[in-house]
């Protein structure tokens, strides 16, 4: 069953055509990379499926509704939540602290203006569930901006979980990290994707992670869908060897 | 790093949990030692050079200053208008106890009503705009009803202030009475102080709380888990409009007067000055800025006309020395140790 579905979809920005006719179908319970240069339109495309802004043509349908023009914090109930190239948290609040807020705003009750015992305790049971599935417990008390890099995003996997996603989107989850990071975030991702079953979209620039992990790969360059296929499909491609795996190779 | 990601699934917080209850049961004793002092202050205070008045005059600032803190430090809004509300408040006692009714606890509701229910009104019109803009924007709101004070003369006294009222003893029970003489009008300010930093701590400590504290934190995090970050925005600029209003109402029961300098933009930033030099990010920080700006005003204002300098000396050294205020400073060091 697909669960998400992009038609003909456009973006431009004045001048520039950020995205042009992008048709790509993504299944229940798939983990699919998003590859291609820089400039090839990769975070635009995440930026029009999460609602931060709508597409110049074309339509998008998740989960069998269309939510082409939807915005972002609708598109949250829906079950479409994302990370961001640079990590978004409250940084000066513990990891604890981060995820509480998170926990708060899924199960609704960020309104109360009081809290009680009981309340409490389910919000503490939700947040140590959190910590537990991405596996950031030992740090609970440490202040957010104090993290390394990698222990931020994975608290920002944390904050993005809370909301049970259907799909999650990451934009480019492993940048900037040091090899061993790298690995346990993509075992983080993998296993949230085996694991939960949670449908996930990813940009990312390392190809043996790409080819490592991804069930299907969907290729970018120039605001145009170059290819589509699996790790095999992708590497064997001669337009994509010569767009992108040729200046690597 | 590898090892965090795996073995830590089930282990339990690490030690650094068991230091926060000690830290909460220090917080309670320094707040039962606060209590105590505010509750006795009428009995110690003339052994230090200090009189009913000024005491009352330290927990009205405190109150609007942590009042506004609630916007401006736990929502990070910074506002330049809050004068409004506390000028609302004040001119609502005002004409309440000048035209209305003798009934002082009567006066203030309804001052603390108006000034907060037109906070709640403009709450969702400023929070529309971000950062120098909101300041902007509140400040011109703020400023409107300064002009309608001085205009509307036949009501307001114009730039003469408003007076003619005063502090009526309050009949609580056939035979109880609770007169209002400095005393008894100092234990008056103590409960709505007491009644205004409980709701405070109480909305701090909830998730309306910390979904405000996250509005200062990542305004974008927060809109892309769902939240009407506006919404809350402006739930914060109005509870702390109220709170704001209510010291606005005591502050004109303490003089029996007011002016419409209780409306203008200098004593908003009085207040914002208040709870920066305090500690803004410290749920008491306000108060202690209260304490320093009240007293030096008084005690400079008798050697010098020019007792603003002083304040501003003290401000600038303490945003040089002590960014985070006070109290923030205080807390940084317990933590080092």
């Amino acid at each position: 069953m697909s669960l998400l579905e992009l038609q003909s979809v456009s973006r431009r920005f004045g001048a520039l055509q950020a995205l042009s006719e992008i048709s790509l179908t993504v299944q229940q319970g798939e983990l699919r990379a998003v590859i291609g240069p820089n400039g090839a339109g990769k975070t635009t495309l995440f930026n029009l499926i999460s609602g931060f802004f709508p597409p110049s043509g074309g339509s998008i349908r998740f989960d069998g509704k269309p939510i082409t023009k939807v915005n972002p914090a609708s598109l949250v109930q829906q079950g479409i939540i994302r990370t961001f190239q640079i990590t978004e948290i409250f940084l000066s609040l513990s990891v604890l602290e981060n995820l509480r807020i998170a926990a708060e705003v899924a199960m609704g009750v960020s309104h109360r203006p009081w809290m009680t015992r009981a309340l409490r305790t389910r919000i503490d049971e939700r947040v140590q569930e959190l910590m537990h599935v991405v596996g950031i417990g030992s740090k609970a008390d440490r202040i957010a901006g104090e993290l390394s890099h990698g222990d931020q995003r994975v608290v920002e996997i944390g904050i993005a979980l809370s909301r049970s996603p259907k799909l999650l989107l990451l934009d480019e989850p492993t940048a900037g990290m040091g090899d061993e990071e790298t690995q346990n975030m993509t075992a983080l991702i993998r296993r949230l994707n085996k694991e939960q079953g949670i449908t996930t979209l990813f940009v990312e620039h390392d190809m043996e992670i790409v080819f490592g992990i991804a069930d299907r790969i969907t290729v970018l360059d120039n605001g145009t869908m170059l290819a589509e296929g699996n790790a095999h499909e992708i590497a064997n491609n001669p337009a994509v060897q010569a767009a992108y795996l040729g200046q690597a190779a | 790093m590898k090892d965090d990601m795996t073995s830590t699934l089930a282990a339990p917080p690490a030690p650094a949990a068991q230091a926060r209850p000690a830290m909460r049961r220090n917080a309670h004793v320094g707040t039962l030692l606060l209590a105590a002092l505010l509750l006795t202050a009428p009995a110690w205070l003339p052994y230090v050079g200090g009189y009913d008045d000024i005491a009352s005059r330290v927990l009205i600032y405190a109150l609007a200053a942590m009042g506004l803190n609630l916007l401006l430090g736990f929502t990070g809004g910074l506002s330049f208008g809050h004068a409004a509300y506390f000028g609302l408040g004040a001119y609502g006692v005002g004409l309440m106890l000048k035209y209305v009714t003798h009934n002082v606890p009567l006066a203030l509701l309804c001052g603390t009503l108006l000034g907060g229910l037109v906070a709640t009104v403009l709450a969702p019109i400023a929070v529309r705009r971000k950062g120098i803009y909101f300041a902007m924007i509140t400040i011109a709101i703020g400023q409107l009803f300064y002009f309608i004070a001085i205009r509307w003369q036949a009501m307001t006294g114009g730039y003469d202030g408003l007076t003619g009222f005063s502090r009526h003893a309050m009949h609580l029970l056939p035979g109880v009475t609770w007169t209002l003489g400095s005393t008894g009008f100092y234990y008056l300010v103590l409960l709505c102080f007491a009644l205004g930093a409980v709701v405070l701590w109480v909305v701090l400590h909830s998730p309306l709380g910390h979904t405000f504290v996250a509005i200062r934190e990542n305004q974008k995090r927060l809109t892309f888990l769902g939240v009407r970050v506006q919404r809350y925005a402006a739930i914060s600029f109005a509870i702390s409009g109220f709170i704001v209003a209510l010291a606005g109402g005591l502050n004109a029961l303490l003089d029996n007067f007011t002016s419409p300098n209780s409306l203008n933009y200098t004593l908003s930033g009085d207040l914002v000055v208040i709870a920066v030099l305090g500690g803004m990010r410290n749920f008491w920080g306000p108060f202690v800025g209260a304490a320093i700006f009240v007293l030096v005003r008084d005690y400079a204002s008798n050697v010098t006309n020019n007792w603003m300098s002083v304040i501003g000396l003290i401000f600038i050294l303490s945003v040089l020395f002590f960014p985070l205020g006070i109290m923030g400073f205080l807390q940084r060091k317990k933590v080092e140790k």
